[in-house]
């Protein structure tokens, strides 16, 4: 069924022009892109290298819509006017699945040992879109862990380079203590101290950088397990229910 | 500290020395990485970390920026840096029995550094001298063609004598231009300038008339209107405009760039100066391939003679304010970089990942000014359109694709070279033209392109049937078309750029699947796999390079078929790896060997 949702009385006599997400009209500011009118209408399209708070990256690929009938990232897709977004459709949640599988298999992946694990968006998207293995062969990758610093620790076993972290250490802390390094399947995150080390930089725990990772790379000592797994945030409620708490 | 260098070093004072010359501009950060490394052999830790200071940096973006190039090296790897080209041409031409003669020679492995740190041996993906290969590339510097046993040979006595490259046998270096077949473009050349003046006789607004009128389309593959860009450019606001000339021939296969930029260079610089006269641009780059370096020199000379000319500089040809200018920028092995915005990010000095479009670059360009992306072979097509007008352009090759295209013939044929048709030929016209025989398949537009096989001969090249960026690679019978895939497959992975998940991911994913081919152990699900995979890349992709990576393989997989199948041990499931060959170490360890400690073999 067809929902419109009410405009704010101010614009009754300029209605804000929508375009169509699975049937639903979805309005939306000019410059928005379709990830971004679809969250401010309460709308969950799957995504994690976006984050409402950055621009659009387009590099994970979790959020690839069909736009009139064309695939399409809908982080990068401007929104216009009479389009037909198809979002929730069995087709490009198998294609999802791929891609989280990809995600997977690249890095090493062991949800039952992993302190991120029910506070995790790669694993509460995996779930969302219904996966169950990891389909393709593993890469085993050699990822050293850093745990040189005294707050903070860095396991780039899990990092999926959805440069959330360099985006929030540039933008926010003002501190660029990341950067992205190597090229195809060996890009990997690199910290930005001669030794490489994250000891060697200005991070501090309280960095955004340090709360962004969608998944378990940049971790808080000592707090391991504090929230018992089981009750943690997409424990509670798959991540389709939780995305509107993500600011702004 | 660790990574401080001694400010007397030499690493130091070369880059105080770049620092000065480039401005301390960050947006020349691959330029001076490779004069850098030009300089030191290989880039010191402590060399990056000054580099970084005085660009104002972080040393993680220049360490993400040296990572990103296959060709700039954060270990040492010899005095002698040795890159074989590893295109399907090459290896047709023996090019991996060679490199392996050369490392045994040498006592080097493939990809290690020799213990003395004497010599290197590698692959670099084409070097672009498929018409006179197999090919190598020295000290990311000379190039090598026509290798044979003996050269091979004579190269390790050489390298263990340590004289150095610029001594070698110079016939060694000598690059063949081969045009077998001049149409206008590779015809008789026009005297510099005179198509320039004619350009600004008629106008800026006029000349984009005849662009437009000419319907000429880009040479680099995708084929968009040339005059429709030049128009977006010219009329998007701006402090000022951009010419650029996308000298990145990464395509494997594709040479006639080469050939352009060292005998035509004059009619490429016209082209881009007749491009600035139409949107108002005073800046213009030529982004030449790393592996082609050594035309640098002579470019060099092309530019400085038409500054001498009055051709570029201020008031060019006698017109006042008509003020425009050419850098040349080198890229350091990055297939990726061709495309465009990837192009612009390596300019500015970054990682050469595709931006996002929009904005696209005719809007929101080379440091966000409104900039003009064109082939080579374009910019020599505007030169002529021109000199003789748009009509006369568009009355050559068919409607929709008007005028000339050179085609870089290679492979299976007895005579490779550069071939110049007007579009509409049949492909069969060309294997009858460059002598090829019992042809079984050819690559039209290199790995990204078409492989379009024996029943199709009869297609005509052009944007309305077989598109295509110049490659044009010949296979006869005796070749299996799975190796050409396997290759094709191994280019992509290695040249992805890692931004997007489908790409970095799947890319070598598909390598994994074509090694368990190859190696004997593909089933039937196997190539339902490759097909999940081919269907994801090409929608999910952020930019072209993923999209069309699973290109040959969708078309060897339709049109080869049996070569595929012979690849596989069964019509269901084997799995990747043998698994009594695994229990080989619990057997050691154990001291086992009898046949419990086996697994069984099925009948």
């Amino acid at each position: 069924m067809t929902q419109v949702p009410l405009p704010p009385p101010a614009a009754t006599r300029d209605a804000p022009p929508c375009f169509v997400l699975d049937g639903q009209n979805v309005p939306f500011q000019p410059g928005e892109t379709l990830i971004q009118a679809a969250h401010h209408a309460g709308h969950f399209i799957p995504h994690l290298c976006w984050s409402p708070e950055f621009a659009a990256h387009g590099s994970c690929r979790i959020c690839t819509v069909k736009v009139n009938g064309r695939a399409s990232a809908a982080c990068t897709t401007l929104a216009a006017p009479g389009q037909t977004v198809e979002n929730k459709t069995g087709e490009l949640n198998a294609q999802r699945k791929t891609l989280l599988q990809m995600l997977f298999v690249e890095g090493n992946h062991f949800c039952p040992s992993c302190e991120k694990s029910g506070n995790c968006k790669l694993q509460a998207t995996a779930y969302e879109v219904g996966m169950e293995g990891p389909h393709f062969e593993e890469f085993y990758p050699d990822r050293p862990v850093d745990a040189s610093h005294p707050e903070l620790l860095l396991d780039f076993n899990r990092c999926i380079v959805c440069e959330l972290c360099v985006r929030a250490s540039r933008e926010v802390d003002h501190k660029n203590v990341f950067a992205i390094g190597g090229h195809g399947i060996g890009t990997h995150l690199l910290v930005n101290s001669p030794s490489g080390k994250l000891a060697d930089t200005s991070m501090a725990s309280g960095d955004h950088a340090a709360a962004v990772c969608p998944v378990g790379v940049i971790l808080h000592k000592r707090q391991g397990f504090s929230v018992p797994i089981g009750e943690r945030r997409y424990d509670a409620a798959p991540i389709s229910e939780t995305a509107q708490d993500d600011t702004p | 500290m660790l990574l401080s260098t001694h400010p007397s070093s030499p690493a130091s004072a070369k880059v105080r020395e770049l620092l000065a010359r480039h401005h301390h501009a960050p947006s020349a950060l691959v330029q001076m990485l490779r004069e850098l490394q030009a300089a030191l052999g290989w880039l010191p830790p402590a060399a990056l970390q000054e580099l970084a200071s005085g660009l104002g940096v972080t040393l993680a973006h220049v360490q993400g920026v040296t990572g990103f190039y296959r060709f700039f090296h954060t270990r040492p790897v010899g005095d002698y840096r040795i890159l074989f080209s590893d295109n399907i041409t090459d290896h047709m031409l023996g090019s991996r029995e060679l490199m392996a003669d050369l490392c045994q020679r040498l006592g080097v492995a493939p990809g290690q550094t020799r213990a003395d740190g004497r010599v290197s041996v590698a692959t670099a993906s084409c070097t672009g001298h498929c018409d006179q290969g197999p090919a190598l590339l020295i000290n990311h510097h000379q190039v090598l063609t026509q290798l044979d046993s003996a050269r091979v040979a004579e190269m390790a006595r050489l390298v263990e004598a340590q004289v150095p490259v610029t001594d070698w046998p110079s016939a060694w270096f000598d690059t063949q231009d081969q045009v077998r077949r001049a149409d206008v473009l590779l015809g008789p050349a026009l005297a510099p300038g005179l198509a320039l003046a004619a350009a600004v006789a008629r106008g800026p607004e006029g000349m984009l008339q005849e662009i437009t009128q000419a319907n000429l389309r880009g040479r680099g593959g995708a084929g968009f209107a040339t005059g429709l860009k030049w128009a977006l450019c010219r009329k998007a606001p701006g402090t000022e405009h951009i010419v650029v000339c996308n000298a990145d021939e990464g395509e494997p296969g594709t040479f006639k760039d080469r050939v352009l930029l060292r005998s035509h260079a004059d009619a490429v610089f016209e082209g881009m100066a007749i491009a600035a006269w139409v949107m108002g641009a005073r800046r213009g780059f030529v982004y030449l391939r790393g592996e082609y370096r050594y035309l640098l020199e002579g470019l060099q000379a092309v530019l400085a003679r038409r500054r001498a000319q009055g051709l570029l500089g201020n008031n060019i040809v006698g017109h006042p304010g008509f003020d425009f200018d050419i850098e040349i920028h080198l890229g350091a092995g990055a297939y990726v970089c061709g495309e465009e915005s990837a192009l612009i990010e390596s300019l500015e000095g970054k990682r050469g990942t595709p931006r996002i479009r929009p904005p696209f670059p005719v809007e929101h360009g080379y440091m966000g000014h409104p900039t003009a992306v064109n082939n080579v072979e374009t910019f020599c097509a505007a030169q002529q359109i021109a000199q003789h007008g748009g009509a006369w352009w568009a009355g050559i090759g068919t409607t929709a694709s008007t005028g000339t295209k050179i085609h870089s013939v290679s492979g299976d044929c007895e005579r490779p070279g550069l071939y110049e048709y007007p579009f509409g030929t049949r492909i069969g016209r060309i294997l009858e033209d460059c002598g090829a025989r019992n042809t079984q398949a050819v690559q039209v537009g290199g790995p990204s392109g078409l492989c379009v096989s024996a029943s199709e001969f009869g297609r005509r090249m052009g944007f309305e049937d077989v598109p295509t960026a110049g490659a044009f690679m010949v296979f006869d019978r005796s070749r299996d078309m799975f190796s050409v895939a396997r290759n094709f497959a191994q280019f992509f992975a290695h040249e992805s750029c890692g931004f997007c998940t489908p790409c970095r991911v799947g890319t070598a994913l598909v390598v994994k699947r074509m090694d368990k081919l190859a190696a004997g152990r593909g089933s039937r699900h196997d190539l339902d796999v490759l097909n999940e995979l081919d269907k994801l890349l090409h929608t999910t992709t952020h930019c072209g390079l993923g999209a069309s990576a699973c290109n040959p393989l969708r078309d060897t997989v339709a049109k080869f078929r049996p070569t595929f199948e012979q690849h596989l041990q069964s019509l269901h499931f084997e799995p990747a790896f043998d698994l009594d060959a695994e229990l080989s170490i619990a057997r050691a360890v154990t001291g086992r060997d009898d046949a419990a400690a086996h697994m069984e073999k099925p009948a």
